[in-house]
């Protein structure tokens, strides 16, 4: 079957502005949006510039705005999307560098703001223990890619670019919620601020567009939750 | 543009960042990735990482030790396993500490579950030992590498590690037999950057990316193979790449052995579960090579499923809550992309090319050798997929990769700690960038598309696949050869059609074909000398493993007259080789 792509195109180097282009290719129902992508660069236009790594949605390197939707390009199928016209853009809300790809240097200030490593001091001479509950509590939590795709579809951060975002306040989540953390207040008092994480609105864009299925508005409420409890 | 850093480690996986958190702190240490860090391939390992932990029945170390040299078809070096397997608990427990959240046991030690070659011994009712599957493999769900590199680059951003993220390395400075630092490109920009250092280390992965059907990631070209054997480093093994016996059908992307770990079957058009047929005792816990070899056999007599190119991979009657809990990832992959969901029907699976067990020839301490007697290149270190020890010899065991990464990164990086206590910056070259630039101002300036890369890569990766993949034969693999010198002369002429710096990828896998076509070159060539069948090279115009004759390792070395092969003898210690049963 035919469909046809338009992509919105933009150098940072010399474009003054986006513009779009149509590409219109045979598919197959089985292709993934970046098989598609792949062979609009091989076969059609050699500058057309995207993200890639792994190709099955672990290395999070390839989010991208597929029809209005934050996605992974490599994990949707022309099948999933049921319609013949396909417009592919940039996540919004951060700045473009080269078509699909964007400049991500914002989104990992933020994840390094909530001091995303496990603090815990005198380790004993085995593992840590662990309840198989208390690891449960995080398991959501550690599959986060990176990716960015629920940063970037918050209104809360187009509103204001400060938000820390989804992303973050998730790995702040992940060591906050771990039970071998010494110190979740530090990871706490990271997001405890005006662009922390009391800027989320629960407007459930996050959890829409993750691509892990995590859902992330339960995480934030989670921290809401304990950081009010701390307060009292 | 000229940085100097003490340390340049290239590539972020586990190898490159466990090295980098040890000289955190200790030195002036950069990471040069060319994709951002946790992006790094070694995110998608799925099942394990394995030490004799003990913490689901008793294992031992010894234990660990002779399934691991028995698995690399004898061809491990038994030093190098040895003081690997030995050290592969401290190393999970400290992973653990810096914070791999790790599945948990019911008392909250850190899980293990079976895998393939991973064995205990058992004496039977009449007495006789064999081997059966033993519980070794430490995971996280079928997420296990993906947790260990996260972990690992949270280190690296607690300690201050320095990244250069996008950048890509094109040569390594070498001059008088020692290693001065490299030449990369930042993606970003295009600009040439030249790069001063004491010590460079690779970790740059694998090199899976030439057969067409790859469980690999874009990223895994063999860059770092290739660029070390342009500077004048011999390569090892290239011959021995590991096929995967369970890669989704047509499209390669790996399904772990954690799921025939979990009990998973493999059966034909029949329904048989064919591999009682080839390892009875751990059927579908051989190791890979055997269980890609049962499983492409099947194929080849015409029973696969429907009679096409792939099997079944059934985990119907492992139960919907065992398969959640630890196999999610796997669901995910099934239904997104064949549209099955494990739970109620079959997988189709096909052999996948998996792991590079050859690469740059090592010292157990990561230094780099220049030749088969042991000469050392002063300041350059190799560690992880990209480095040949040779541990893994063969055949490597699933869930000793990830092991290999982190051991090796860590006693590298405390290698190099070592050196930098007398080492200094020797003088750069003048003009250390210049072929590179000539290079790129060249590609830059093609004015027609001659030649289009992807098409000289398709027929590469194609003919990879059908020629020198599962099963070898002579004359497939010297007409591989030719196919790849002709590929060689077209590469002459690709140009670019992208003329802007700003974050050329095009760029990118123009020089990263110049890679695959240099590499697979030394694959073929050991490929086409080793007229003997072991681990992952079996050869259909021979019978069988030839110890009289090849318990040892090739060193292809790249010459004016094109590649030369040497040959190392394979180090044994305890284990003198046998029929490999299973």
């Amino acid at each position: 079957m035919q469909v046809t792509f338009s992509i919105q195109r933009y150098d940072s180097s010399k474009d003054k502005k986006p513009y779009r282009q149509e590409f219109k290719l045979d598919v197959e129902p089985t292709d993934r949006i970046l098989d598609c992508l792949d062979r609009i660069k091989w076969d059609f236009e050699g500058s057309l510039t995207y993200r890639r790594s792994c190709s099955h949605g672990i290395c999070g390197s390839d989010a991208i705005n597929i029809n209005g939707k934050n996605m992974l390009a490599c994990q949707v199928l022309i099948q999933d999307i049921k319609k013949k016209r396909i417009k592919i853009d940039p996540i919004p809300g951060m700045p473009i560098i080269k078509d699909l790809v964007v400049d991500t240097t914002d989104f990992f200030a933020k994840y390094e703001v909530v001091k995303p490593y496990l603090i815990a001091k005198n380790p004993p001479p085995k593992e840590r223990f662990q309840s198989v509950a208390d690891r449960a509590l995080i398991d959501e939590a550690v599959n986060c890619i990176l990716c960015g795709a629920c940063t970037s579809s918050c209104p809360s951060m187009w509103g204001n670019p400060n938000y820390l975002g989804p992303a973050a306040m998730l790995k702040a989540y992940r060591f906050a919620f771990d039970s071998r953390d010494e110190a979740p207040a530090e990871h706490l008092e990271a997001i405890d601020t005006s662009d922390g994480v009391w800027r989320c609105h629960t407007i459930f864009n996050c959890v829409e567009a993750c691509p892990k299925e995590i859902n992330l508005t339960w995480h934030i409420s989670q921290l809401k939750k304990k950081m009010v409890e701390r307060e009292l | 543009m000229i940085h100097k850093h003490d340390v340049l480690i290239v590539g972020a996986g586990l190898a490159g960042l466990r090295a980098a958190v040890e000289l955190a702190g200790k030195a002036d240490v950069a990471v040069l990735s060319k994709v951002f860090p946790t992006r790094s391939h070694s995110g998608a390992a799925q099942g394990g990482i394995a030490a004799a932990l003990g913490n689901e029945e008793e294992d031992h170390v010894e234990w660990h030790i002779f399934d691991t040299v028995k698995g690399s078809d004898y061809l491990g070096d038994q030093d190098a396993i040895e003081m690997m397997v030995s050290e592969a608990p401290e190393v999970i427990i400290e992973l653990e500490h810096m914070g791999v959240p790790f599945s948990r046991t019911k008392e909250g030690k850190i899980a293990q579950r079976q895998f393939g070659g991973h064995t205990r011994p058992k004496v039977g009712a009449d007495g006789k030992e064999t081997r059966v599957a033993i519980q070794r493999a430490c995971y996280a769900a079928d997420r296990t590498g993906h947790v260990i590199l996260h972990t690992l680059y949270e280190q690296c951003v607690k300690h201050n590690v320095h990244f250069y993220s996008e950048y890509y390395v094109v040569s390594l400075i070498v001059k008088d037999g020692v290693c001065r630092g490299l030449v990369a490109f930042d993606i970003q920009t295009g600009e040439l950057h030249t790069f001063h250092a004491k010590a460079v280390m690779f970790g740059t992965g694998g090199y899976g990316r030439a057969w067409k059907i790859t469980s690999n990631a874009y990223a895994n070209t063999g860059d770092g193979v290739a660029i070390a054997y342009r500077a004048g480093i011999p390569l090892e093994d290239m011959e021995f790449v590991q096929f995967h016996p369970t890669g989704l059908w047509k499209l390669g992307i790996l399904v772990t052995e954690g799921a025939r770990g979990e009990g998973g079957y493999l059966k034909n058009k029949n329904g048989e579960r064919f591999m009682k047929n080839y390892a009875p005792t751990v059927m579908e816990l051989a190791p890979r090579d055997m269980v890609t070899r049962s499983i492409t056999t099947e194929i080849l007599e015409g029973r696969g499923i429907d009679g096409k190119d792939y099997v079944h991979l059934d985990l119907t009657h492992v139960g919907e809550a065992t398969l959640k809990e630890r196999l999610p990832e796997i669901i995910g992959f099934a239904k997104t992309y064949v549209g099955v969901d494990p739970v109620k029907a079959p997988i189709p699976i096909q052999p996948t090319a998996h792991y590079s067990m050859g690469g740059i020839p090592t010292s157990l301490f990561g230094e780099v050798y220049l030749d088969e007697k042991g000469t050392i290149l002063t300041g350059f270190y190799a560690a992880g997929e990209c480095a040949c020890i040779s541990v893994h010899g063969a055949n490597r065991l699933g869930t000793n990769s990830l092991l290999d990464g982190v051991v090796h990164g860590r006693r590298t990086g405390k290698q190099i700690a070592k050196f930098l206590q007398t080492a200094e910056f020797s003088e750069l070259p003048e003009n250390a960038d210049t072929a590179d630039r000539a290079r790129i101002d060249e590609l830059f300036a093609s004015t027609n598309f001659k030649e289009s890369y992807h098409h000289i890569k398709d027929t590469l990766r194609d003919n990879m696949m059908a020629k020198a993949g599962v099963y070898r034969n002579e004359k497939d693999l010297k007409e591989m050869k030719q196919i790849i010198h002709e590929l060689r002369e077209k590469y002459k002429n690709v140009g670019l059609r992208d003329k802007s710096k700003n974050f050329n990828t095009e760029l990118m896998e123009v020089l990263e074909l110049g890679h695959l076509l240099e590499f697979s070159e030394v694959v073929v060539e050991g490929a086409i000398a080793r007229q003997e069948c072991r681990g992952a090279h079996w050869r259909t115009d021979f019978e069988k493993r030839d110890d009289t004759n090849w318990m040892k390792h090739t060193f292809a070395f790249r010459t004016e007259k094109g590649i030369e092969l040497k040959y190392k003898p394979v180090t044994v210690t305890k284990y003198q080789p046998m029929e490999r049963k299973y």
